[in-house]
């Protein structure tokens, strides 16, 4: 066998390599979508999709499973802490990138650095210690009957964790917007705020909507720190200061009972299902959104 | 020293004017550091209204940067520090100086158009990227924006391109025909000075050169300061040449004496190719 043999050899097997560990990854989704969706079979014998989705009953111990509570719950959860977060990244962000002089920008990179690397158990923890007695004022003042574990403790303390999560993401979308674009938008004689808003936001447009929709999908699967203030009360919370039950902290609270309970095993693989498909369906929908605004 | 070389070292470092008629910028003994190093170095010059003016030099000689100062994009580089300064010359308010306290950017921004070095159309469609800067200048009804567009368009010769596709985004368009977008939308804030920096070295030559009658057509009317490292270009083109060699003044001269009795030493290597 001559060099260019060996060379050629060498080439192909490094294709085949690549190429099977790219199927692999495609094949991940997949492989998790039919495990979830068989194990979750045995549910379906005694309930119809409709019962399990819209129904608020929750009595495993008769056979009644119905999700709703759990899906409104993190639903509600996700939603107050994108409602938090999102305004503060956009316009930290704004301000890191584009007003901030270098050096100032550097350290409050280094902080969102080490937010990120934070456990979330931590989080949960001081949200517990501080977020949940405080917010527990706060409805006491208001004459509201809770003792601060609620789906706004949850919200609060998912938005402090999602934050550094975006605002890394954005903060990388402005940067690589050309210099060039905001000083021929200056040197028509617009203002700084106007460049920004009229330029760059429409530049950063489609990388804006991909920061929250991470953003979302993190923040609609994080388990323990949610898990830790939010209450775990299986109903259908009517206010901020109620408990609730977000789909992640039921399957946390309830895999002790995996293999016991076939149904309720069954139950934990059908909300893990139910998590899986949110996500997807959402990353879906903005993946055509952001291919629609992405035609600059 | 003989009188000619005296003669160019005012024109470098004095107060001397190169041309009749009248200026329209004038810089005093700009001196310019970012960090540590020194970009520009006692820069005295004057640019004439009206006329095409080159700024030629080697590739980081700070051209780009003295271009920069005139309408200040400098601002948008931190660590950078400024001695002396650029007065533009206005009819109505007299000398109104470029580095001051008193000094309204957005103003004397929207004096100047620019040209920069490769198209760099904005986030919108055709007909938005000339209105953008037409909103920016005052209130116009529908009717009135749709006649300014297509006039400025017309202006470039890309009107009957695009006619047909104004709502199209911007980037759709060749590279040639978006550096004429451009240059069409820095017309329509109706600057009296046109900045550009090496605005064709993106282009194909047949671009390059529909850029090049626009910009003899356009010195009519509008103050236009190149920036250039193309010889030829210069040779074209320039009324006027300002030669720069490592962030100094070397020679400011008419085109043509510049051309055919270069003064200097330096501008005579430069233009025998012996820096390129």
């Amino acid at each position: 066998m001559n060099i260019s043999n060996h060379r050629r050899t060498r080439d192909r097997v490094i294709t085949v390599l690549t190429y099977l560990a790219m199927t692999f990854v495609l094949l991940l989704p997949f492989a998790l979508f039919i495990g979830l969706a068989a194990k979750s079979e045995l549910l379906f014998r005694d309930n119809s999709l409709g019962q399990l989705l819209f129904s608020s009953q929750w009595r495993p111990s008769s056979g009644e499973f119905g999700f709703k509570p759990f899906i409104v719950g993190s639903l509600y959860v996700t939603l107050i802490a994108m409602l938090i977060s999102a305004p503060i990244c956009f316009l930290s962000a704004i301000h890191i990138t584009q007003y901030a002089p270098r050096k100032a920008a550097k350290i409050v990179v280094t902080a969102i650095d080490i937010l990120a690397g934070i456990p979330s158990v931590v989080y949960g923890v001081w949200g517990m210690v501080f977020v949940v007695p405080w917010l527990g004022r706060i409805a006491a003042s208001l004459g509201i009957q809770s003792n601060g574990y609620s789906i706004l403790a949850g919200g609060v303390v998912l938005s402090i964790m999602v934050i550094p999560f975006i605002l890394n993401i954005l903060m990388e979308i402005y940067r690589t917007i050309p210099k060039e674009l905001t000083e021929v938008s200056l040197s028509l004689g617009a203002t700084r705020w106007e460049t920004i808003r009229d330029v760059l936001n429409r530049k950063a447009l489609p990388g804006i909507l991909a920061a929250f929709g991470f953003g979302f999908a993190r923040a609609f699967g994080e388990t323990m720190a949610v898990l830790m203030v939010v209450g775990n009360v299986v109903m259908i919370p009517s206010g901020l200061f109620d408990p609730g039950y977000p789909l992640p902290a039921l399957i946390a609270n309830s895999f002790g009972e995996l293999g016991s309970i076939p149904e309720i095993e069954s139950a934990l693989m059908f909300a893990a299902l139910i998590l899986l498909v949110v996500v997807l369906v959402f990353n879906a929908t903005l993946r055509w959104l952001i291919i629609r605004v992405e035609k600059y | 020293m003989d009188t000619q070389a005296m003669d160019a070292k005012m024109g470098a470092g004095g107060s001397a004017k190169p041309f009749e008629g009248e200026g329209i910028i004038r810089v005093d003994n700009l001196n310019l550091y970012a960090g540590k190093t020194h970009i520009l170095k006692n820069v005295n010059i004057e640019i004439p209204k009206n006329k095409l003016t080159v700024i030629l030099g080697p590739s980081g000689c700070g051209k780009t940067t003295l271009l920069k100062c005139m309408n200040r994009l400098t601002d948008l580089t931190p660590d950078i520090k400024v001695s002396g300064n650029i007065y533009i010359r206005d009819q109505h308010t007299g000398e109104l100086p470029v580095f001051g306290a008193k000094t309204d950017i957005v103003a004397l921004r929207r004096k100047m158009g620019l040209l920069s070095q490769r198209p760099f159309p904005l986030p919108m469609n055709i007909y938005n990227n000339i209105a953008y800067g037409l909103k920016l200048r005052g209130k116009y009804t529908r009717a009135e924006l749709n006649d300014l567009v297509e006039y400025y368009l017309r202006q470039v010769n890309l009107w009957e391109e695009v006619k047909d596709r104004l709502r199209s985004p911007a980037v759709r368009l060749s590279i040639g025909q978006q550096q004429r977008l451009c240059l069409a939308r820095g017309l329509a804030v109706n600057p009296d000075i046109i900045l550009a920096d090496e605005p064709t070295s993106a282009l194909d030559p047949v671009s390059s050169e529909a850029i090049e009658k626009q910009f003899a057509a356009l010195s009519k009317d509008f103050t236009l300061v190149m920036v250039t490292h193309v010889l030829r270009q210069a040779r074209r083109i320039a009324d006027y040449v300002i030669f720069m060699y490592l962030g100094e003044v070397i020679e400011m001269r008419p085109a043509q004496e510049f051309f055919e009795d270069p003064r200097e030493e330096q501008t005579k290597k430069y233009l025998s190719g012996a820096f390129n």
